[in-house]
């Protein structure tokens, strides 16, 4: 289908874009346009005015330092997949971004656009999540952080104010000697995930995890992090009944009823093999990152 | 522009335009198009090169794929508007004047990687793209599935597509 009529409007500094969305109550930001567009196709979006941001300095580009990776909003999914230093400092995010739909979509699709668009199943908010990372957003009152934990409310909703942009995230980098491991659950490859988890994780010298964070996506109306497994897996050894303790206990973070294809139960039985499966190899990388 | 005919479709519409200007295949173009034109029939519509074919218009099928500076991208997922300064190569583009195949459509050819051809434009512009990178190809079995992932084709099964790329890339000496 073809989208409805709007405006069009391709601003040239941030303080302009931030102006558009302020004044105009349907107005929305398009970056990359790999979800908006679609949605827009089906007229399931039917915003009055576009406010393109591509042609705004600043917007572009990664920087890896000592705080971890920033990221800035025009920043395309696959720069950031193929970024040499981003996969050495914290190889966790290639690894996830395999999973993001298909490569031509990641050529145009942005990280923040994601980040923003807030999907329950999608792989970059749950990635920010479970490192602890951050946006800013940039507002007609100047900018703010606004830290993953805060940022994702509810299906499609971010703490983000309509007239702020959300400039840039920052990705932590890992701990050194972590190990990390994302995978997901899907119907077809490239889809959402039906569930997907991502676990990071050190191993202290007695063979002990340490530092142990893990998160899903999928199982609830925004990602979150499993911290009941996270308190029973840290300092542990992480053998089998550690782990059949630790998925007992994330079976209640699955809060999304039966859907047509995809029922909770199913949802539950796919999370307890991801935890397993993740956990299992982030605790192998990091044995073989500290191994003497 | 080469091969490009204008449709005589009288444009009734009163949506507002925009000026666009780009480049499609190495010329310039600039046209006045309505703000929600999508690439795909900018390409289609207004220039003639009916080569980009239009599935899903949501990004699933893979059938729109071009060239997006450098990049495959979809055309049905860009707004016209949004393409101003973009360099844009289309299907069209591939093959040398003379009609002579490109290797990847040579390989699709020699390996009958098409059954009815729908969704061959998209599949050889997404090639051409990963082709065009310098990093070394993954042609295993799982790689080139994974590149041609975004791609749909109910003809074909998808093996003897597999067996082009891989041919494409004996033919181009490609790693």
């Amino acid at each position: 289908m073809k989208p409805s009529i709007f405006g069009y409007k391709a601003p040239a500094t941030i303080e302009e874009a931030v102006q558009l969305l302020a004044a105009d109550a349907d107005a929305v930001v398009l970056a990359g346009g790999q979800t908006l567009l679609p949605a827009m196709n089906f007229r399931a979006a039917n915003p009055s005015l576009l406010v393109d941001i591509q042609h705004i300095p600043g917007l572009r580009g990664i920087a890896v330092g000592e705080g971890g990776i920033v990221v800035k909003a025009m920043t395309r999914h696959r720069e950031f997949e193929l970024d040499a230093d981003v996969v050495r400092v914290n190889p966790l995010i290639a690894e996830a971004m395999q999973h993001v739909a298909h490569v031509p979509i990641r050529n145009r699709g942005t990280v923040v656009g994601s980040l923003c668009h807030a999907d329950p199943s999608a792989e970059m908010p749950l990635i920010l999540l479970l490192l602890g990372g951050s946006v800013i957003a940039h507002g007609p009152a100047g900018t703010r952080e606004i830290a993953a934990v805060d940022f994702f409310r509810s299906f499609l909703t971010t703490a983000r104010h309509r007239d702020e942009i959300v400039v840039e995230a920052r990705f932590p980098a890992l701990p050194p000697g972590a190990g990390w491991a994302f995978d997901e659950v899907t119907r077809r490859h490239g889809d959402y995930a039906v569930v997907g988890v991502g676990c990071v994780l050190n191993i202290d010298g007695e063979g002990r995890a340490s530092g142990l964070r893990l998160a899903a996506c999928g199982i609830a109306d925004r990602p979150v992090r499993l911290s009941a497994a996270e308190a029973m897996l840290d300092g542990k050894a992480l053998g089998g009944s550690d782990l059949d303790a630790a998925v007992a206990a994330s079976l209640s973070a699955v809060t999304q009823p039966d859907e047509m294809t995809v029922s909770a139960s199913y949802r539950r039985r796919a999370l307890g093999t991801l935890i397993r499966r993740t956990v299992t190899d982030a605790a192998r990388r990091a044995r073989q990152r500290t191994a003497p | 522009m080469k091969r490009a005919m204008k449709p005589a479709i009288p444009d009734r519409s009163d949506d507002p335009l925009v000026a666009v200007s780009l480049t499609v295949n190495g010329e310039q173009v600039s046209r006045n198009v309505s703000v929600r034109m999508l690439l795909s029939d900018f390409l289609r519509h207004e220039l003639g090169l009916t080569g980009t074919h239009v599935g899903c218009e949501h990004g699933v099928c893979g059938a729109c794929t071009v060239l997006i500076d450098g990049k495959a991208g979809r055309s049905c997922l860009t707004l016209a508007a949004q393409a101003g300064g973009y360099d844009i190569r289309t299907i069209e583009s591939v093959a040398a004047p003379d009609g002579t195949l490109h290797p990847i459509q040579q390989a699709f050819k020699e390996c009958h990687g098409l059954q009815c051809g729908y969704c061959t434009p998209g599949m050889v512009m997404n090639i051409v793209g990963r082709f065009e990178e310098a990093r070394p190809l993954d042609l295993s079995d799982a790689g080139i599935r994974d590149l041609l992932s975004g791609n749909l084709c109910r003809c074909t099964g998808y093996g003897n597509i597999v067996t082009a790329v891989r041919r494409a890339a004996e033919l181009l000496g490609r790693k």
